[in-house]
Order: structure tokens, then sequence, then C-alpha cells
């Protein structure tokens, strides 16, 4: 069944044509890749997708409710949830406190306002850090950990809201091969109950987590399939050979 | 400042030990100072209502507002014209009425600012709260009916049952007793969750929507509130005063509430109440000098200056860690250390493979 449907979408800035008629579809509990050379849309769609801005034409239908226009905060609350790019961790509070943060986003006014879910949450949240291996930084503010380690609690505060679907863009940029692999490992075990599509320029972490790849070029949707038949397209050959 | 002091600072928790010395300082007032004093730290107090409101929206909420007076004389207004047309000063009436009044101008003018379609910038927000002051300043300066650039004098005093309340310790003590209301409340807002949320919205408001929040309304609701308490504090004042004017909306009031807000150190609550004390006391010290005479507003508005362009934390970023201002929101590190949560050692290592 598909989770995400993503048809004709295009998103114009000025004169340039960043995404033109993309078609995609994500099935629930699959792992999805986006890939592409620098400049194909890779990001932009990702951002279409998670509102960070809107697609000028075509529809995003996420779980069965057209989301085209809705508000990243709709979005969210609809259970998608997305990592930016650059991390985007809330550097001056404690990691502790991130993760905290982004658990009790769904919870009313006047809960937050009592404070009733603090001790609630707390094993949940403590839980999360310790699958992240960030159980014994919980008091050290966002800001003191490495770049890999903020990119995992990242991770963690998108997944912590139990989403359906979670947009990665370029999880482990700047991570050292270990934090990489590690970082595969982290990933494999919320396929029981989350989607993802991931965007990421290293192709060997893409073919060793994802179960289908769709490639853009120039804005265009150039080639969609399992990794095994994106790794034998000539046309995707033909541009990772050519220009990248 | 090194990571060390920080550390060392937080530990101590500087905040608490203000928040202590403050409170038992504001309690002597009254027996160390004459009546005349009496009456001008009562107005202080009335003035560090106003500067905690814009403490709340700025120290803790990220919204610039340079209209907080608006909402403390709208409320002025409505209790001068409670007292002079209606005949009406029983203090049970007319705190309410002043917090209804500054709360729904806040939401009115906060539903304009914060609720529009786009994201509001903080350079749109301070230029409408700036806008919206000035405008109500000028039009009761041209409104007959409340006395025009005149204001309005208020004869009657204010009264709990048949006691009048003279400005004097009583007053004062009754205004103590309002600050401290509205301090605490502010303090619980700030130190629980919805306070995390302020605190997240503060550094990365982009991020809060993506994780679901719906950022504008958590900045319109403390905006109202932070307007109910103007609003109170505004109420309150024209009773003790005797008087309101159009100053009191102004701009000139407004840019009064961001100086104490600064220069007492936002974000921290009490900052706002040491950075009235130390203007005031400034402003009030300088004016009976006689040779300082001509040139007091010159040398505070000098020493607001450098303190705000120098030491943008405040009075208080000299004693108080950031990590202590932002503060911490889950179940505490002490609770979770004797529940036997997290590992003492740190490990700055990633992981290795087959971990």
């Amino acid at each position: 069944m598909a989770l995400l449907e993503i048809r004709g979408v295009g998103k114009t800035y000025g004169v340039l044509r960043a995404l033109d008629g993309v078609d995609v579809t994500v099935s629930a509990e699959s792992f999805h890749g986006l890939i592409g050379p620098n400049g194909s849309g890779k990001s932009t769609l990702l951002k279409a997708i998670a509102g960070a801005h809107y697609a000028t034409e075509g529809t995003i239908v996420f779980d069965g409710v057209d989301v085209t226009t809705a508000t990243p905060a709709e979005r969210s609350r609809r259970g998608l949830s997305l990592k930016f790019q650059i991390t985007a961790v809330l550097p001056e509070l404690s990691v502790y406190d991130n993760v905290l943060l982004a658990q009790q986003a769904h919870r009313t006014l006047w809960d937050l306002l009592r404070s009733r879910s603090r001790a609630e949450l707390h094993d949940e949240v403590m839980g999360w850090l310790e699958r992240f291996r960030l159980a014994d930084r919980a008091d050290d503010l966002a800001e003191e950990l490495s770049h890999g380690q903020q990119q995992w609690l990242e991770i963690a505060m998108a997944l912590t809201q139990r989403p359906k679907l979670l947009l990665l863009d370029e999880p482990t940029g700047g991570m050292s091969p270990e934090e990489r692999r590690a970082t595969g490992r982290l990933l494999e075990p919320i396929r029981e109950h989350c989607a993802l599509v991931i965007v990421e320029h290293d192709l060997d972490f893409v073919r060793d987590i994802c179960d289908r790849l769709t490639v853009l070029d120039n804005g265009k949707v150039l080639d969609d399939g399992t990794v095994e038949e994106i790794q034998n397209s000539r046309k995707v050959q033909e541009v990772y050979t050519t220009r990248v | 400042m090194t990571e060390a002091r920080e550390t060392t600072r937080a530990r101590i928790g500087a905040l608490p030990i203000i928040e202590g010395a403050v409170l038992v300082g504001l309690l002597a007032v009254p027996h160390v100072t004459t009546d005349f004093q009496t009456i001008i730290a009562t107005r202080m107090l009335l003035l560090a209502i106003l500067a905690i409101s814009f403490d709340l929206c700025w120290g803790y909420s990220g919204i610039m507002t340079f209209g907080q007076a608006l909402f403390f004389g709208m409320s002025g207004y409505a209790a001068a014209l409670l007292a002079n047309k209606a005949g009406f000063v029983q203090l049970w009436g007319i705190a309410p009425v002043s917090m209804l009044v500054g709360l729904v101008s806040a939401l009115v003018v906060g539903w304009f600012l914060l609720l529009g379609k786009r994201t509001p910038t903080i350079i749109f927000v301070a230029l409408g709260t700036l806008t919206a002051s000035y405008a109500a300043e000028r039009l009761v300066a041209g409104w007959q009916w409340v006395g025009a650039a005149n204001g309005m004098s208020v004869w009657d005093f204010l009264k709990i049952g048949s006691h009048e309340l003279e400005p004097g310790p009583v007053f004062y003590y009754v205004i103590l007793a309002f600050l401290l209301a509205c301090y605490l409340g502010a303090r619980w807002i700030v130190r629980s969750q919805l306070g995390l949320v302020l605190a997240g919205m503060r550094q990365n408001e982009e991020r809060l929507a993506f994780l679901g929040y719906r950022v504008q309304r958590f900045k319109a609701l403390v905006f109202a509130f932070a307007g109910m308490i103007a609003g109170l504090s505004g109420g309150l004042y024209a009773f003790h005063e005797g008087f309101i004017g159009p100053g009191s909306m102004g701009i000139g009031l407004s840019t009064y509430a961001v100086l104490y807000g600064l220069f007492g150190g936002v974000g921290t609550l009490v900052g706002a109440v040491v950075g009235v004390a130390a203007i005031e006391t400034l402003a009030f010290t300088l004016s009976d000098v006689d040779a300082l005479k001509p040139y007091w507003p010159v040398i505070l508005g000098v020493i607001m200056l450098v303190v705000v362009a120098y030491r943008p934390t405040g009075l208080l970023g000299l004693v108080v860690s950031r990590r202590e201002r932002i503060g911490s929101f889950g179940i505490g590190a002490r609770a979770r250390k004797a529940r036997g949560d997290g590992a003492p050692a740190r490990a700055d290592r990633a992981p290795e493979p087959g971990e």
C-alpha cells in the first residue's frame, strides 16, 4: 500500500525549474532512496514533502490525505518527520531536553503547562538516548556533541515522534566511515514501524539500507526501481559515469 | 567566560539566590525607607510587572515587542474611566478588569501581528507593536472624552471593602503581592514543559514547526499573557499615581520596558525587577543632584547604552550562566541519577563497528 504518492510535482524558483513533473511512490515500511547528481532536485523534493517549501504544481498525498499545501506542523502531526541536511538540534538545550522537546510535541497546551508528562516521558527519552548511544551525554548541551552525535540526536528526535514516514536529508554527511556504518545499524530496526525516504550522496550507504531507489536528474525522474534494477540501469550509469 | 566558570556558576545556582535576596530586599523596603521613598518604590514595583511582561515576550519567546506600554495604558485608562465615570474603585474589580483589558488588547494585536498566514519576522513584530503603541498614544491624546493630551486624574483611592488604599506602606505590600503573583505565574510558565517549547522557539522556530509545534500560536499565547500582566500593572498604576496620560501607553514607556529588561538581563525574570530598580534609582538619584539636573537623562542614556552594547545579557549576565538562564526541563539530573539512569563516564567516541 502506498504511504506517500507524489504526482506531477514541480517547483520553480524564478526562471529555474528545480523539479519538473516528478512522480514517486513510497510504500509503507520501505526504505526509499533519492539519489542523483548535485543540483538534481533531491533536497528540493524532500523539502516539498516535508513542507519546508511548497510545490508549485502537482500533488503530494500522504497516508491518504492531500498535504500539498499543509504546514510543516500539520504534516508532522500526520506522522511525517524530517531530519534536516544541516544539523538542526537546539544547541543551547541539553541533549535530554532536545529529545523531550520532540517527544512532547503533540501534547496539549494544558498538559505542557502542568508538566504532567515530564515523568511519564522520562523512560522513553532515556530509551531513545540509550539506543542512539547518547545516554551518558544526556546533561550536556547539544552543541557540545560531535557532528556525528548531533546527527544521531536529530534522528532520535525525529524517531521519538513515532512517525509513519521519516525523511532524512544526508544523514551521514560529515561522518566517519565507522559512524556511517553505525548509523545504518541504528536505522535498520525502525523498518518495523516506519518508512524512510533518504537523500544521500554515499551510494554504498544507500545501497546497503534501501529497498527502492528513485534517481533524479535536472529535476526529473531519470529512473525508479529496486536497488538491483538501478545498479543495472544504463541511463543511471550514463549519468553517473559522465557527470558525477 | 571559561567552561569551568560556567559549570561552577551552574552548580551554585545564582538565580535562586538572587531571587531570594531581591524578595528579602523588597519585603524590607517600607521598614528602611521614608514614606515618600516607599511611594517611589511602589511605582518601581508596578513598572517591574511591566518589565516582566517584556521579558516573557523577548527573553523567553523571541517576540520583540516595542509596545508593552499599549496594554499598560489601555488598562490604566479603563481603570480611570471606571473610577471617574462609574465611581467603581474596588480592588477586587479593578484588578481583573485591568487584566482583562490587557489580555483582550494583546490578543487583538497578537492576532494581527503573529497569526498571519506568513511567519512574521522580528522586525515586523517590533515595528507593528511600536506602531500600535504610537497610534494609541496619538488617539488618546486627541480624544477629549478621556482627557486628550491632559490625560485623566483619578481622585478616588483604590479600596478593599471600605478600607482606602492610600499610596504608602500598605499599598506597597498590596502591589508587592501582585508582583509576586505575576512573577510566580511567569516562572511557572517558563520552567514548565511549555517553557521548554519557548526555549526551543527562541533558538530555532523552524525546527519547532517541523516537530509539529504551532509556533505562532504559542507566541500569541505568551504575548496575550504578557499583555494581561502589563494591563494589571497599568490599572493599578493609574490609582497609585492618581493619573493616567497618553505617555503611559506610548513609545516612551514601551522603550523603557525594553531597557528595563535589557539592562537587568533578559531571560531571567528577576533581571526585569533588577533593571527597573537600577534604572529608576539611577534616574531618581541623578535628577536630585543640582549639578547634574540638566544632564541626568543624557548620563542615564549613556550608562544604559554602554550596558546594553557591551553586556547584552544585562547586569544579571555577570553572575548567571547561560546554562542556568535557559534551564533544564526534564525530571532533573539528580532524579535521573537516583533512578540509576545515565552512565557517569563521558563517551565522546563513535561506536565501533560491530558494537
